[in-house]
């Protein structure tokens, strides 16, 4: 343990102390590490922050809908090899030229350690992260085509993030650490927005923070303002120079917030029918 | 060590696997959780625990394992070196703590003070596993990592006591939603319920080989690609599902089918409407049925073609005359001129591709209350218990024609 790298954290990433472990915890085990929370809780801010504060360089994978697990290990060009074959510009006798080693690939055969974010896993197809399971878990694959095998010099260190729009297939979350990333408390939320705007007027704050969270308890919201739009609405609070009194009661530049229409209408008749007093509970009815 | 928690886990209903008990084990020798119930406490779930609706679970079984462990602040120099190097915490079941509470009674307190200073004046070194000496992971009155009904905790984990509260805390609780748990498996089940076919819209994204080999000849040898438009799903969905009063014991694995419909990103349409006990005039876009948000159910059988894979679910079990009356509408301001059999019928013969799923199970279709209803319904659409291996075959059902 000693010897073993150790996450800390850095100045502009607040980090809560069990998260600093399940951080620790996946660099000395050699697991990947699941990230899971609300969007806007700052997953995939960690990454940089873990590659920051360990002295690695980062490798980001972003996934989308269309990436396959191959992408990540290697791709063959053959298509430029038919090319080359036919103008006679290179030695296609050389299969090696033409395999392009995707993000997990390089992060295989990079000469130190180093940091892969697998950025939103549950974008891509439900079979995905099974497709990737043998890959990281033995570190290394085979390239039929050279006849090859990369192997990690190293283990990366890799973080996963989800935002749970698929549930992820038992196998893969059996070699996983998990994290969930609660959605920040008032306090937490404070020390985050002071590293970020650091001169912003106490009143102003507490006002904004009110407001903020009374905002996430009206029911019904289809798309609940995060971490990062409450950043931007704070700034442009503050270039605006709102009073702080008008805060809470006319929630200002709500579109800084809110990125959906039926969430506007919804915030502000119950901001005028009920004020921020009183967040309404939800009546859940039957079926 | 600590299998019993393993177990106690289990049957909370997390699924933690031999995997990544092992696991656990590794990091515990690697010294992981820095000898600390709350090191322990984080650990177990960062290895353990996969998702966050099962956090709530883990507490609680947490707290069920670890509660009584109090901490107790008062160090001895001496004692504590005599506790370096302990023994692993020994976990004792409720079983066990039961006899050793029979065997060893509680002592009362004086005795105990006694007994410790007479100890702490005879013990020549570090002592562990015992039942007697100042120790760790023993049956001893004194020392850590053991249990005694009574006894000293002395040294170790001074953080235990705030693992057991944060476990008791149960911060976790609004996130438990054992809804989710087998919306994966619908999904996949759902995902047979595709048609490949028509190449009319898309980007030209894919290798043509047959064309691309074609051209490359007519070109003289000299490489020409052919890019085509991949076969895409082609099948639409519209589901219908019954949101009355009868079905609220079956929201859970309605709420769970409705996700996996939701998440299946494969269908080339998607068409979800609520009705109520049975289908009349009317279908509603919200499960509490409101008729301000409504639809007209034959200006959906005018404007939806029939290849739409139609799916009930509903529990088909209502008053006799909900379904064979003309205005046997549970609600009397919705009148309806025709009975809801009737409109059942016109569904039926519109989308030739239908099944209905109950989530009541076949073995009591014959007898429970509405068995005359969800008969005269069986033998309009095909119906399947609401369960995977009923979804299984509806899907297949719904792949030919009926």
């Amino acid at each position: 343990m000693k010897d073993q790298l150790q996450y800390q954290g850095t100045e502009n990433y607040i980090v809560s102390d069990d998260l600093r472990n399940s951080v620790n915890i996946t660099v000395a085990l050699k697991r990947p590490l699941l990230i899971k929370g609300e969007p806007g809780t700052g997953k995939t801010v960690l990454a940089e922050s873990v590659a920051t504060s360990l002295g690695l360089p980062l490798i980001i994978w972003n996934i989308k809908s269309t990436t396959k697990a191959q992408e990540g290990l290697y791709v063959y060009d053959t298509v430029q090899r038919l090319y080359d074959s036919q103008f006679g510009d290179r030695d296609v006798s050389d299969i090696k030229q033409y395999i392009k080693l995707g993000k997990l690939g390089e992060a295989f055969a990079s000469s130190q350690q180093v940091v892969l974010l697998i950025d939103e896993i549950d974008k891509a197809d439900l079979e995905f992260p099974n497709d990737l399971l043998w890959e990281l878990d033995v570190m290394n694959f085979y390239i039929p085509e050279t006849g090859e095998t990369i192997a990690a010099n190293h283990r990366p260190v890799v973080i996963i993030t989800s935002n749970a729009e698929k549930e992820l297939p038992d196998a893969f979350l059996r070699r996983c650490v998990f994290h969930y990333i609660a959605f920040p408390d008032k306090e937490m939320m404070e020390t985050i927005i002071r590293v970020h705007q650091p001169d912003l007027a106490e009143r102003l704050l507490q006002e904004a923070l009110k407001a903020f969270y009374w905002l996430r308890s009206v029911p019904g919201l289809q798309k609940k303002p995060s971490t990062s739009e409450l950043l931007d609405w704070v700034q442009a609070l503050s270039i605006a120079g709102i009073h702080p009194d008008k805060i809470v009661r006319e929630l200002p530049f709500l579109g800084a917030l809110l990125k959906k229409n039926q969430d506007f209408d919804l915030s502000l008749r119950q901001l005028h029918s009920r004020g921020t007093e009183n967040p309404a509970r939800a009546t859940s009815r039957g079926w | 060590m600590f299998i019993n928690f393993f177990y106690l886990l289990r049957s909370e209903g997390i699924p933690v696997s031999i995997i990544e008990w092992m696991t656990l084990m590794e990091a515990l020798e690697a010294g992981l959780a820095g000898s600390s119930l709350t090191g322990f406490y984080f650990l177990s779930r960062a290895i353990l625990v996969k998702s966050e609706t099962q956090y709530d679970k883990y507490d609680q079984a947490f707290y069920k394992y670890f509660k009584g462990i109090e901490s107790n602040e008062k160090m001895l120099d001496l004692v504590s070196k005599w506790l370096e190097n302990p023994l692993p915490p020994r976990q004792f079941s409720e079983a066990e703590r039961d006899e050793l509470l029979k065997k060893l009674g509680m002592p009362d307190w004086e005795a105990l003070k006694a007994a410790l200073e007479e100890r702490l004046r005879t013990q020549q070194g570090a002592h562990h596993g015992g039942s007697k000496w100042v120790g760790t992971g023993g049956t001893s009155p004194f020392g850590h990592s053991g249990f005694h009904p009574g006894g000293i905790r002395i040294g170790g984990d001074s953080h235990s006591r705030s693992a057991v509260k944060v476990a008791a805390e149960r911060n976790y609780r609004e996130y438990r939603s054992d809804k989710t748990l087998a919306v994966r498996q619908f999904e996949v089940a759902l995902r047979r319920l595709r048609q490949f076919s028509t190449r009319v819209d898309g980007a030209k994204d894919e290798l043509d080989l047959e064309g691309t080999i074609d051209a490359t000849c007519n070109n003289a040898g000299r490489l020409k690609l052919v890019w085509t438009r991949p076969r895409r799903n082609a099948v639409k969905v519209l589901v219908l599902m019954d949101a009355g009063g009868s079905m609220t014991p079956y929201a859970r694995i309605c709420n769970q089918l409705f996700s996996a419909v939701h998440k299946a990103s494969h269908f080339k349409d998607l068409k979800f409407y609520y009705f109520h006990n049975c289908i009349y005039d009317f279908l509603y876009l919200d499960a509490s049925c409101n008729p301000r948000q409504a639809v007209n159910t034959e200006s959906l059988l005018r404007t939806l073609d029939g290849d739409y894979k139609v799916i009930f679910v509903g529990d088909a079990a209502m008053a006799p005359s909900e379904l064979f009356m003309a205005h046997g509408n549970i609600f009397w301001e919705l009148d309806n001129e025709e009975p809801g059999i009737v409109w059942l019928e016109r569904l039926a013969r519109r989308f030739p591709h239908s099944a209905w799923l109950n989530p009541i199970p076949a073995s009591h279709w014959d007898t429970m209350y509405g068995q005359q209803t969800l008969q005269a319904i069986r033998r309009i659409f095909p119906m399947f218990e609401l369960t995977l291996d009923g979804l299984d075959n509806a899907v297949k059902k719904l792949m030919v024609r009926k």
